[in-house]
């Protein structure tokens, strides 16, 4: 049983909020946002500035023999070419899902993760994929072509 | 005549030396243990509170934490299985080189060169498989025993980090071996983080608000899969996340015992009995020292001016059982890698991905989800879970069935009902999906967030947060809905866990077996 006076503090009860300790609460602050900006600031770090990807610019010679509408995927690029009427025109066979490499088939372009459906023009017909395949840039350079798998032109651009 | 006790005789000092180096190794053995040998109440408990790396342990336990059908030494088993990772991580980082160009070199060495290396690769891999199982049951454990109930909700939320951890960990894990398998679930893994770009893209604001884009660029350093991902996977692996792991774990036990021990039912002195009279009987000595400093202390005070607990000592009782449930655990591992390897495929190839490209099974529910969207199955869907899982103590503040299984209103039947639906509504919706397909079919031209909105994850989640609304009305109780809300959601990750990994082939589709997907 306590016998102290009700009246007086005692040592469970917590301490008196101080009204005017300014200084103590603002220092206070200071230190939690000091550490808070050095942990944010921290991560500028690991941000890279400078990505270690290889160019993605690069010419290629389509085939000659290419037929109208027939995909061309130069080895260890992940673009598919075409070659028609209204001229060359490059397709990324990035699937816009979650970065698998779609394969170009008869009625388009299938993903082998997630089971998305392209349209030839890129357009999705089934399956998760949020938006349609990023037609690249092509520049016709003689008998080759350029193509900038970095740089993205509306979808019907043909060169 | 007063007789004066002769001064001992003093032995020649060669004779003192002698005896003291016979002695020395008991000398040795009692001074590391500090209290010597562990076999009166006192000197059992110096053991444990004089040794560093047993006082996170109760002195005396409470013979109700010692029952089997209490735990299952499912919390036990995950530890030891960690601590079997951790040491065959080691090992393998002898000749582990986290560089693209050797990484898989290095992998095929310790498979197929190096000293026990494949021995030693499949028990680090069976170990790590296991800690997830052991970790999900665990949690099953504290939730259907009601454990997470005050004052063990924070506890409840640490153990939550640690299945992030430990999911991070097995994650982190996958790519190192720089094959297919590592490079493509990576691929998909990254692009998850980048899928808060599915919701930024359709609302056409991503130019200037990218967290999607941020996550990725940190995660792999790059804009695709190489050797910064590698290393930076790497570092996490062996670094950051086993030591976070380590410090979050310590924080977890540490709060196991200041938040009074296991959970167990109020009438479980009652239930247990008296002491069986082959046991070591119960406080032998009244102890001799008074807590000065419980005063103080809010909360439950020491036992003092109490009658004896139904605790029995921890050494030999607890560390035993420990002993045991460890031993199980290592004989597990080292008996499933004798049986089966890990996985090696062929080298990463960037160009060509797996068909089909399929994560480890503990993430195959997520791939299935993310096969409906990117963003609600990789983000957003994880994300509700977590935010339900973590809110459950603090909602549930009833006191009915604490400690029991499967306690509470409606109890053992309310969660054979809540399993049927939870099975039957995932199946349902998993079949209707594969049958008719879902929105994009048939609106082709249907904005995109709709189906970020709506797909079947989504009404899958929305049917088990609305059944557990509907039993907390019900049963008019909180715990009721939770009980609902936890069966359903084990019944949603096994069912999207098993149709990911049986019945999905080549392009995500659905087979009945892997012996009809199409030749290719």
């Amino acid at each position: 049983m306590t016998t102290s006076d009700p009246n007086k503090p005692s040592r469970l009860d917590p301490d008196p909020v101080p009204r005017r300790d300014f200084l103590g609460l603002a220092s206070m602050w200071a230190a939690g946002t000091t550490f808070l900006f050095a942990a944010v600031g921290s991560l500028r770090l690991p941000k890279a500035a400078v990505l270690s990807s290889p160019s993605r610019k690069y010419r290629v010679a389509l085939p000659d023999n290419l037929p109208e509408g027939a995909p061309f995927v130069p080895p260890g690029r992940s673009v598919a070419i075409f070659r028609d009427k209204q001229g060359v025109y490059a397709i990324s066979t990035i699937c816009t899902h979650l970065g698998c490499i779609v394969k170009p088939s008869p009625t388009g372009f299938d993903c082998p993760c997630h089971g998305s459906k392209f349209h030839p023009d890129g357009t999705v017909l089934k399956g998760p994929a949020p938006t349609a395949l990023v037609w690249r840039k092509v520049t016709v350079d003689g008998a080759l072509c350029i193509v900038d798998e970095d740089a993205k032109v509306p979808p019907g651009t043909k060169v | 005549m007063v007789a004066t006790k002769p001064p001992p005789e003093k032995k020649p000092a060669i004779r003192r030396f002698l005896e003291n180096l016979r002695t020395t190794p008991k000398q040795v053995r009692d001074t590391a243990l500090r209290g010597g040998k562990p076999n009166t109440d006192r000197t059992r408990s110096t053991f444990v509170f004089g040794n560093v790396f047993l006082h996170l342990h109760p002195v005396r336990t409470h013979r109700w934490s010692l029952k089997w059908a209490t735990t299952w030494g499912l919390g036990i088993a995950s530890f030891a299985a960690f601590l079997i990772t951790l040491i065959t991580g080691v090992l393998l980082m002898f000749y582990y080189k986290p560089h693209v160009e050797v990484a898989y070199d290095s992998i095929k060495d310790i498979a197929f060169v190096v000293p026990t290396g494949n021995f030693i690769r499949n028990i680090h891999r069976w170990a790590a498989n296991l800690m997830v199982v052991t970790v999900i049951l665990h949690m099953a454990r504290a939730f259907y025993t009601a454990a997470y109930r005050a004052p063990r909700e924070f506890n409840w939320l640490i153990g939550m980090a640690l299945l992030v951890l430990t999911l991070g960990l097995s994650f982190t894990g996958y790519l190192l071996p720089w094959d297919q398998l590592a490079y493509w679930a990576i691929t998909i893994g990254a692009n998850i983080a980048q899928s808060p770009r599915e919701v930024t893209d359709a609302l056409g604001m991503t130019d200037a608000f990218d967290p999607g884009g941020l996550q990725k660029l940190l995660l792999l350093g790059s804009d695709t899969v190489g050797e910064e991902a590698l290393i930076r996977f790497y570092l996490l692996h062996v670094m950051i996340l086993p030591l976070a792991l380590v410090g979050v774990l310590s924080v977890h036990f540490w709060r196991i015992r200041k938040d009074g021990g296991l959970v167990r039912p109020k009438d479980a002195d009652q239930r247990l009995g008296p002491v069986a009279a082959a046991d070591y009987p119960v406080f032998t000595e009244a102890p001799k020292k008074t807590y000065q400093l419980a005063a103080v202390v809010r909360g439950k005070s020491g036992a003092v001016g109490r009658g004896p607990e139904n605790t029995v000592p921890s050494m030999p009782h607890l560390f035993y059982a420990e002993l045991a449930v460890t031993m199980l655990t290592i004989a597990l591992c080292v008996g499933l890698a004798m049986l089966s390897d890990a996985p090696l495929k062929e080298l990463a190839n960037p160009q060509v991905p797996e068909n089909p490209a399929k994560a480890p099974w503990y993430f195959l529910g997520l791939q299935e989800l993310v096969a409906y969207s990117a963003f609600m199955g990789g983000v957003g869907i994880p994300a509700i879970v977590l935010l339900g899982l973590g809110l459950i103590p603090y909602l549930d503040r009833e006191k009915e069935g604490t400690g029991e299984w499967f306690g509470g209103p409606g109890g053992k039947r309310l969660v054979l009902q809540a399993a049927c639906v939870g099975f039957a509504s995932a199946i349902a919706i998993e079949w209707f999906s594969i049958k008719n397909g879902w929105l994009r079919e048939w609106f082709p031209n249907i904005k995109q967030l709709w189906i970020t909105a709506v797909n079947p994850g989504t009404v899958l989640t929305a049917i088990y947060a609305l059944y557990s609304l509907w039993l907390v009305k019900k049963y008019d109780s909180t715990r009721s809905g939770a009980l609902g809300l936890f069966t359903c959601f084990l019944c949603g990750f096994v069912v999207l866990t098993v149709v990911g990994t049986y019945f999905r082939g080549p392009n995500w589709d659905f087979y009945w077996s892997p012996a009809d997907w199409p030749v290719h």
